[in-house]
């Protein structure tokens, strides 16, 4: 069984998220970027399934510009077998991907594909959930937990209440929470060998898939930051400021 | 223009998200209906029937919308979507696994986790966590929507006398099951709707020292909640989460103890009206939002503030 994982480079997840000067969007030149590290999460995943014996190939995938390939790198080195780069400068919009997820799905049917829950930059949590839709899959979605069986997967959830778990049917797809397992450093060795992976690049444009944005961002902005508190000498001050604040 | 707006309930009663995403409907305009899909939810109807501004109430009474599959509960949606002109839901767990599997059958781009509403096609929300506010207008024809819940105040819970109407149940999907679940018992407040929340991170060392936050927490009718290296930690289960990946909370008063104040954790709880930062490290980035920090070893702390409010 072939597994497919999602590779979003973002903006590194230690560094804050800045507004460019013109405002026309959010700065990401010379700054740091990274792999989504859901989808870091995601690729554990699928590589921990392949090392129990439970796949045969691991492939990742990643939509985006030139830079992508540095990401996909990193999941070549973290243990992926073999790369898509879906190539495009433009910004795709969830729905989109999802379609273009689509199309890769059925040209390499794998058995399940695992992705991040969210990606930490747009913060819209909906490519997995879309894709099992257009698929007419089931979906396993904040996963903690999975164990596959056979024609099906056992997944733990991490919802509001504490955990819930599902028996999906597969194909499935999954999206990883944060606890699903810690991700792995790539060792040097496996480094190096990451460059002779196969890596496959498509162009967007190839893929026949309608891409046109549905949304349009009118305006972003940086939330306006508290003012500074003060310091209290005690517990007896603390209780005493909050009772005046009537919050108490 | 007409809303349909689909309920987070527990058959019995309708969850506290489901009055804050009605008001999210108010600010759009329009006429209001409810969906209340679920496994003998007739109490949920009669509550959703009765909030003030709702015209009717949408009854899916059957087995395959017990758990709330998203399998099943998205084909149902997507049979009565056609009236109207937006869907909404609480950017619930449930919510947020619902809503883009029917906007994907619809061929709509949904809109995630709004924190306002500027007119029926624009809608304002956070992306990276919070640190930026972004606003989109939507061009699709229908705009499918999850609610950021603490951002829009909760209708009252009377008033209204919607009539309720059987919708035709559309079958098992037969993609997925429900198992089991592991919800966590409390008799402390839910800690997304609680007017005060108390949070301790990884400077609680254990599980065990969480009864010194619980202690509090009961003073002052609290919920409790965690920092992300807490429950990392195992110190708590994953629903005491506050933060990006985890719960977004807005109470009264929000007291951190023993939270460095990692931008994720922030991401979850800037929006309170009030907060205390308790922390031995007087460098925590914590204290940069806190409106009234106590550089103290929490351990010290707790106990004196429990007495405190004796």
């Amino acid at each position: 069984m072939k597994i497919l994982v999602t590779c979003k480079r973002v903006l590194d997840p230690y560094i804050k998220a800045r507004v460019k000067p013109d405002g026309s969007g959010v700065n990401l030149d010379n700054v740091k970027m990274a792999m989504n590290p859901f989808d870091e999460i995601a690729v554990e995943e699928a590589i921990r399934l392949k090392e129990a014996g439970s796949a045969s190939e691991v492939i990742s995938v990643s939509i985006g510009g030139a830079k992508c390939e540095e990401t996909l790198r990193t999941s070549l080195a973290m243990g992926a077998d073999r790369a898509i780069h879906v190539v495009t400068d433009e910004d795709v919009e969830p729905l989109a991907l999802a379609k273009v997820l689509q199309k890769l799905v059925e040209e390499e049917a794998p058995g399940l594909v695992i992705m991040g829950k969210q990606s930490i930059d747009g913060d819209s949590n909906q490519v997995g959930q879309m894709l099992a839709a257009l698929l007419g899959w089931a979906q396993g979605t904040n996963i903690s937990e999975v164990q596959l069986g056979d024609g099906e997967a056992t997944v733990t959830r991490e919802i509001d209440g504490g955990l819930e778990t599902l028996k999906l049917k597969t194909p499935a797809v999954l999206t990883a929470d944060l606890r699903l397992n810690e991700p792995r450093y790539a060792s040097l060795p496996n480094i190096m060998k990451a460059k002779k992976k196969p890596l496959e690049k498509k162009p967007l444009e190839d893929m026949g898939v309608d891409t046109a944005p549905r949304q349009v961002t009118t305006q972003v902005s940086e939330p306006a930051a508290r003012a500074a508190g003060i310091k209290v000498a005690d517990v007896a001050e603390l209780v005493a400021k909050l009772k005046n604040a009537q919050v108490i | 223009m007409s809303i349909l707006i689909i309920a987070e309930h527990d058959n019995a009663s309708l969850k506290a998200a489901t009055l804050n995403t009605v008001s999210a409907a108010q600010k759009i305009g329009g006429d209001i209906d409810i969906l209340i899909a679920g496994t003998d939810c007739g109490g949920a109807a009669e509550a959703a029937a009765k909030l003030p501004g709702v015209r009717s109430v949408k009854l899916a009474d059957s087995a395959e919308y017990g758990h709330q599959l998203a399998e099943n509960v998205a084909p149902l949606v997507v049979t009565i979507a056609a009236d109207y002109s937006h869907v909404l839901a609480p950017a619930t767990t449930d919510g947020k696994n619902l809503i883009p599997r029917v906007a994907a059958l619809l061929d709509v781009m949904a809109v995630s986790d709004i924190s306002d509403v500027i007119d029926a096609d624009t809608f304002e929300r956070p992306i990276y966590a919070g640190n930026i506010m972004s606003v989109v207008k939507s061009s699709d024809a229908k705009k499918i929507i999850t609610v950021r819940t603490t951002k829009f105040p909760a209708c009252a819970e009377e008033g209204g006398s919607a009539s309720i109407d059987a919708v035709a149940a559309t079958g098992d999907a037969g993609l997925s099951s429900f198992v089991s679940q592991d919800l966590t018992q409390s008799d402390r407040p839910e800690l997304t709707s609680a007017k005060i929340v108390v949070s301790g991170g990884r400077g609680m060392q254990n599980g065990e020292n969480f009864a010194l936050l619980d202690a509090v927490a009961e003073k002052l009718n609290a919920a409790v909640g965690a920092s992300r290296a807490a429950v990392d930690a195992g110190f708590v289960p994953n629903d005491y989460q506050v933060g990006q990946t985890g719960k977004v909370v807005a109470p009264d008063l929000y007291i951190a103890v023993g939270i460095s104040g990692a931008i994720q954790h922030l991401a979850g709880m800037k929006d309170s009206k009030v907060i205390v930062a308790i922390n031995n490290d007087e460098e925590a980035p914590i204290f940069q939002v806190a409106d009234y920090g106590l550089v103290m070893d929490l351990f010290d702390a707790l106990p004196q503030l429990k007495d405190a409010l004796d």
